[in-house]
């Protein structure tokens, strides 16, 4: 349904390495044009979400 | 031979209006012609039962009048069986219909047969104590009436409904002052812009607020736009799937569609005419303490 609340990060992409690191898989890019492009690869390829933090990082869900 | 007009005349009036019934079911049931059959069936079967049942008893026929009453407990497992298979069917669209509108669908094919049977029993009882004629009238009327009976409430009868223009404020999705939810893709944006569509439904009273607060018959509502304006989307683009979010004080409800036909008057039109849901239908305002918080 699309209204279930059990959003699970699967991936973070990111271009600043200050930035993240734990659990989910974390992609570094170098711009913000490979970062939009890994996201959309990657919510493709796991059927998730892509969101934007306020830091700027990008967050795969899978709603 | 009378005996054989009764029942004659109960069954043609029972299963005119099954047809006349399942004619109406366009919004709730796509076009099988295999549905239509086992439905057309049914209401054959309940017709015989209603139209039977008054004869049976003028006849002193009690044994027969209790299988009668037992045949037509079978018709509960209607409700089952369209329950059973729309459940199985969830999944299978982008959009599923939701539990809500599998049960009021369920139950409304349920009431139907009832109804074809009752058309049956007045027919015949009319045609058995007055005239054929009086019992051909009540027959042709019973489509209509049955109808009228079967009618639920729509959308549009409890709530306004109007087209409004979605907006990001940065990443995250606005109609007018409902947050619907934050898009991370800068191409997904774009084409939210382009193609989606929105409209505003706002409830009139504190039924139609609870009404609309229900999960289930917003799912309804995102479910029949799906099917009537089609998607811009496949399963693996998860976010233009078509959401309805509520504004948490006023109770206001937004629906956005990234639409195949991003027509916005077809929108609303099509939410005005959505059925309200009978299984999550809310009506505060019926009791004491509902009507002392409303004002």
């Amino acid at each position: 349904m699309s209204h279930e609340m059990d959003g699970r990060i699967v991936a973070v992409v990111s271009t600043d390495r200050n930035l993240v690191a734990g659990g989910a898989p974390i992609f570094f890019t170098a711009d913000e044009g490979e970062k939009e492009r890994m996201a959309l690869y990657l919510s493709r390829i796991c059927r998730a979400m892509a969101h934007r933090l306020p830091n700027g990082c990008l967050i795969l869900v899978k709603h | 031979m009378t005996m054989w007009e009764d029942v004659v005349v109960g069954v043609i009036a029972g299963f005119l209006t099954r047809v006349y019934l399942l004619r109406l079911d366009y919004r709730q049931y796509p076009t099988y012609p295999h549905a239509y059959l086992t439905h057309l069936v049914l209401g054959g079967v309940a017709s015989v039962l209603g139209a039977v049942a008054i004869p049976a008893l003028l006849q002193r026929e009690y044994v027969a009048v209790t299988f009668l009453v037992l045949a037509a407990q079978q018709f509960r497992e209607i409700r089952a069986m369209e329950r059973d298979s729309l459940s199985h069917l969830e999944g299978q669209e982008l959009t599923e219909r939701g539990q809500a509108y599998i049960e009021t669908i369920a139950r409304t094919f349920e009431a139907r047969n009832y109804l074809a049977m009752l058309a049956a029993l007045t027919a015949s009882s009319i045609t058995h104590f007055t005239d054929p004629r009086w019992g051909a009238a009540a027959g042709l009327a019973w489509p209509f009436l049955g109808a009228l009976l079967s009618k639920g409430q729509r959308l549009g009868d409890i709530a306004t409904v109007r087209a409004a223009r979605p907006r990001f404020e940065e990443t995250l999705l606005w109609v007018e002052d409902v947050q619907i939810m934050e898009v991370g893709l800068g191409e997904a944006r774009q084409t939210m812009l382009e193609y989606g569509r929105a409209v505003i439904i706002e409830p009139k009273d504190d039924n139609a607020r609870c009404t609309l607060q229900a999960l289930g018959q917003r799912q309804a509502l995102a479910h029949d736009a799906t099917r009537i304006l089609g998607l811009r989307k496949d399963f693996d683009y998860i976010e233009f799937t078509p959401l309805v979010r509520r504004e948490i004080h006023s109770g206001r409800v937004a629906l956005f569609i990234v639409a195949s036909e991003p027509d916005e008057e077809a929108l609303v039109e099509l939410v005005r005419r959505a059925p309200v849901l009978e299984s999550v239908r809310k009506l505060p305002l019926a009791t004491r303490a509902g009507r002392r918080a409303s004002d």
